[in-house]
């Protein structure tokens, strides 16, 4: 494969490279960003404005009602598109602590890490985006850079991405000039 | 190399009163001190900071805000690679507009430095029928996918081979670049080029003042001149000041990757070990640094 | 010093000689002067606002220009033709219109080297072009071998011309040791100018129409069968309007030569287009795009089919001995090839090359007004400086124009013809 060329020589040259090797992560040979543990830097969640904290409208001490039903009081703006047939908001939202997401194991999570939530099920693409190489990123190449959590682009609740307006198409050859000198144009 | 400049400035200097005056109607732009203005791999330190200055005040002047133009040296122990996601592009050429703003292009006649391509899912990687004109009220649009193509940065760049002049080398980090003062406008380089990535200026570049970038480098984003070719540099302004390309900050689907090959835990270098990566038009050993591959 | 003197007698002589004609010669010469002006104009036009002026765009950026460049690197070239037989067979009726040839080639170098300035986006910087001055990137670069041996090859015809007709201009015999040498080094001079220019697509992988082995051999095959037209015309122009005598047998002889090379472009053209069709891969679309069109884009497909058919016209009008005596056929298979071979050489090469471009698209180029007039400038050039070393040679070969004046001289010079010693 042609591509081996350039990669022996990248991994040959690699030896003599100049930047630190950052902690290991199992099974992903030199690639970490960010160490097994070790919390990520994030902005804060995308909260629709007066959401958070939960926990003054759900106040812990209510008890719970845990069966499955369409909401009618609150939160009917929330249209589950997220594995809906075989979910629903508790088992993601601790019902205890509505300020927390919680996992599988019954580990509470804060909004800021809800990336170890996501990454129970999308294990390949937090693995991806833990490395850099998933999602948005801005900052430097060589140094310090942002990480966005996955709800600043993927919604939580209907995360598949919405197509959206294309920019403009280039102009076309035949018209490049059309706004210029008006001697040229296409043909004569 | 810089014992020959004095002789050589004298030589053109008369040379120059004779072509001035046999071109008088038609050189607007011929200005006296560009014209035998050396080619930069050969310009001493100092020169070069004689003429960054002096291009420096002539775009200040001429754009009405302070200009800075760069000349910052590859990085030691650095070589650029980039990867592009062609399981997430959705086609939105946000990265070809952002591009547009970064490096000062000609907005009129409009020069576009990454052309996207769009696709048919049922025939695959297939330039004969792709569309780099395509409108949609959104995208990505059904039975499509996208591919994005700018200059490839190849390690055998069959550009450099062509250009007469040596306008047009190969920088350590990677980075092929275009000495604009030097350019003599053959487009040799552009029939080169097996990825359309090089464009020519066919008229004076037109920008709006106030669309102006002016953090500048001299073989980057500089503001060129009509007759010149120009290409994509990996934007040089930002790289080689650690920061990201235009277009890898703008995308919105984080489909583009970059970083330093050399570096074993950069996210390009992942990006090469892990995923399905592909060249654009590989049987012609061109040995690109811009990787496509399959994120998803 | 008499060398001096007679060089300054030969000069003003010869200005002399171009400022007389009759109202033919007058006419010609104005009307090219005409349109040298309106080229130039235009080109002043395109200096100004770029070359926008053109309809050449990113999708094909090179065109009429380049095309017209390459059509004439081929006539440069042909002059050889003539040359081959002339010395190396010494093949006597041929001999004496050699020179014709090689002022042909200096003509046609000329234009080359204007297409190529009037092409290029910042002229001004060809200096960059001048080792020592400026950076001349050989040997990687076919463009700078081009203008390495475009230059050497004008120099070398300029020598051999000047040494030649100035030698005849003195009554001397030429020195068969001074320009033999450089005479037969003009061959290989030839064919290297045109093999370079070939090179220079041949080069290019990118471009996989014109990335052929085939591309230096037809280049070659074309030039031999085109150049030599305009000779053709010519000498039978000089037949008709002064006292040059040329044999019906060389100018016979020149178009059956050009007819065998017609064949093997044909030939060649042929191996091309069964290569491409038979592979049907990818590659095919760019000599579908020529002779078949591609969707509704098909303008340039009646221009190729035209070439083909005037190419086989002419071809069959030199092979066969009664069409190639007789004037009118004769004339009109010069007209024939030189149309042929101008449009397959020109745009015929350069656009299918460039069509769809490297990414698939299909920008359909035709020329704009400012690239024909300036073309049409360049042309006149090309005809005039012709025009005036043809009145300035033809006395000289004649014995009519001599030091001293009078066509007495040495006894060499015999009359109505000239000899060159061999």
């Amino acid at each position: 494969m042609r591509l081996l060329a350039p990669l022996a020589l990248v991994v040959a040259l690699g030896a003599c490279d100049q930047a630190p090797h950052r902690a290991s992560w199992p099974g992903v040979a030199g690639a970490a960003a960010v160490a097994p543990g070790e919390k990520v830097e994030v902005p804060p969640p995308p909260f629709t404005e007066g959401a958070f904290p939960c926990t003054e409208c759900h106040d812990p001490a209510i008890p719970t009602n845990r069966t499955r039903r369409p909401m009618e009081m609150a939160h009917v703006e929330v249209v589950l598109k997220h594995d809906e047939q075989h979910r629903w908001c508790l088992d993601c939202h601790a019902a205890e602590n509505r300020d927390k997401l919680q996992l599988a194991s019954g580990e509470l999570v804060d909004f800021t890490e809800s990336y170890k939530l996501c990454g129970q099920c999308h294990g390949d693409k937090y693995r991806d985006w833990r490395v850099g190489v998933h999602g948005r990123r801005s900052g430097a190449w060589n140094g310090h850079k942002t990480y966005l959590l996955c709800v600043h682009c993927h919604a939580s609740h209907a995360p598949a991405f919405q197509p959206q307006a294309p920019l403009p198409p280039p102009i076309a050859p035949a018209r490049l000039s059309a706004s210029r000198d008006p001697r040229a144009g296409g043909g004569r | 190399m810089t014992q020959t400049l004095p002789n050589r400035r004298e030589f053109l200097c008369s040379l120059a009163g004779c072509a001035a005056a046999a071109t008088a109607a038609g050189c607007s732009d011929l200005t006296h001190t560009s014209w035998f203005r050396s080619r930069f791999r050969e310009m001493s330190d100092d020169e070069k900071k004689q003429i960054v200055a002096g291009l420096e005040q002539e775009h200040t002047a001429k754009f009405g805000k302070p200009v800075e133009v760069g000349v910052e040296p590859p990085m030691q122990g650095v070589e650029f690679g980039y990867a592009l996601d062609i399981s997430r592009c959705i086609g939105c050429r946000k990265c070809v507009y952002a591009c547009v703003e970064e490096n000062n292009q000609s907005r009129d006649p409009q020069v576009h430095w990454i052309r996207v391509l769009e696709m048919d899912k049922d025939k695959g990687v297939d330039f004969a029928h792709a569309n780099a004109y395509y409108e949609a009220d959104k995208v990505p649009s059904e039975g499509h996918f996208y591919l994005p193509v700018q200059c490839q940065q190849c390690q055998n760049p069959p550009c450099v081979k062509s250009c007469p002049v040596g306008a047009t080398w190969q920088e350590k980090d990677g980075i092929v670049v275009i000495d604009y003062d030097w350019c003599i406008g053959c487009r040799c380089c552009m029939s080169a080029c097996p990825y359309g990535a090089r464009h020519f200026n066919y008229a004076e570049p037109q920008i709006p003042a106030e669309q102006l970038n002016p953090k500048t480098h001299y073989l980057g984003n500089r503001p060129r001149m009509k007759g010149v070719v120009e290409k994509c540099t990996f934007c040089i302004q930002r790289v080689r000041n650690g920061r990201y390309p235009a277009c890898v900050e703008v995308c919105p689907v984080g489909a583009r990757k970059f970083g330093n090959l050399l570096d074993p835990d950069s996210e390009v270098r992942y990006v090469l070990e892990h995923k399905r990566v592909f060249v654009l038009k590989s049987e012609l050993n061109t040995r690109p640094r811009f990787f496509y591959f399959y994120g998803l | 010093m008499a060398t001096l003197r007679h060089f300054a007698d030969f000069a003003l002589g010869s200005l002399r000689i171009v400022t007389r004609g009759n109202a033919l010669y007058w006419l010609w010469v104005s009307g090219l002067l005409v349109l040298i002006a309106v080229g130039a104009c235009f080109y002043v036009g395109q200096l100004d606002t770029g070359l926008i002026a053109t309809n050449m765009r990113d999708q094909v950026s090179w065109a009429f220009y380049i095309g017209n460049f390459t059509f004439l690197v081929g006539v440069a070239a042909a002059a050889v033709l003539l040359v081959i037989p002339a010395y190396v067979y010494n093949w006597k009726p041929i001999k004496e219109v050699v020179i014709l040839g090689e002022l042909l080639a200096i003509a046609s170098i000329a234009m080359c080297g204007l297409f190529v300035t009037v092409d290029i986006g910042r002229p001004e910087r060809f200096w960059h072009l001048i080792p020592g001055l400026g950076l001349l990137n050989v040997p990687n670069s076919l463009l700078a071998w081009d203008v390495i041996v475009l230059n050497g090859y004008l120099v070398l015809n300029f020598v051999i011309v000047t040494y030649l007709l100035f030698s005849l201009y003195r009554g001397r015999v030429p020195n068969k040791k001074v320009f033999l040498p450089l005479v037969l080094f003009s061959i290989p001079a030839a064919i290297a100018i045109h093999t370079v220019t070939a090179f220079l697509y041949n080069g290019l992988p990118a471009r996989p129409f014109w990335n052929a082995s085939i591309l230096a051999p037809r280049f070659i095959a074309s030039a031999l069968c085109s150049g030599p037209a305009v000779l053709l015309i010519l000498m039978q122009l000089l037949r008709r309007f002064t006292r040059f005598e040329i044999d019906d047998r060389a100018i016979w002889k020149v178009a059956e030569l050009m007819a065998y090379a017609m064949a093997v472009n044909l030939f060649l053209l042929g191996a091309e287009v069964f290569k491409d069709v038979y592979s049907d891969t990818e590659h095919l679309v760019h000599m579908r795009y020529m002779f078949v069109g591609i969707g509704e884009h098909t303008a340039i497909v009646p221009w190729m089919w035209l070439s083909v058919i005037c190419s086989l016209v002419a071809f069959l009008l030199f092979l066969v001995p009664k069409t190639r005596a007789h004037p009118v056929t004769l004339n009109l298979g010069c007209v024939l090839i030189w149309l042929g071979v101008y449009l397959e050489k020109g745009m015929g090469l350069v656009i299918p090359g460039l069509t769809p471009d490297t990414l698939g698209e299909i920008y359909e180029y035709s020329p704009s007004t400012t690239e024909v007039w300036i073309a049409a400038g360049i042309f006149s050039v090309g005809f005039l400086l012709f025009t005036l070393m043809v009145k300035v040679a033809t006395p000289i070969m004649l014995g009519e124009f001599r030091v001293g004046g009078a066509p007495a001289g040495e006894a060499s010079a015999t009359p109505g013809g000239v000899t060159l010693a061999h």
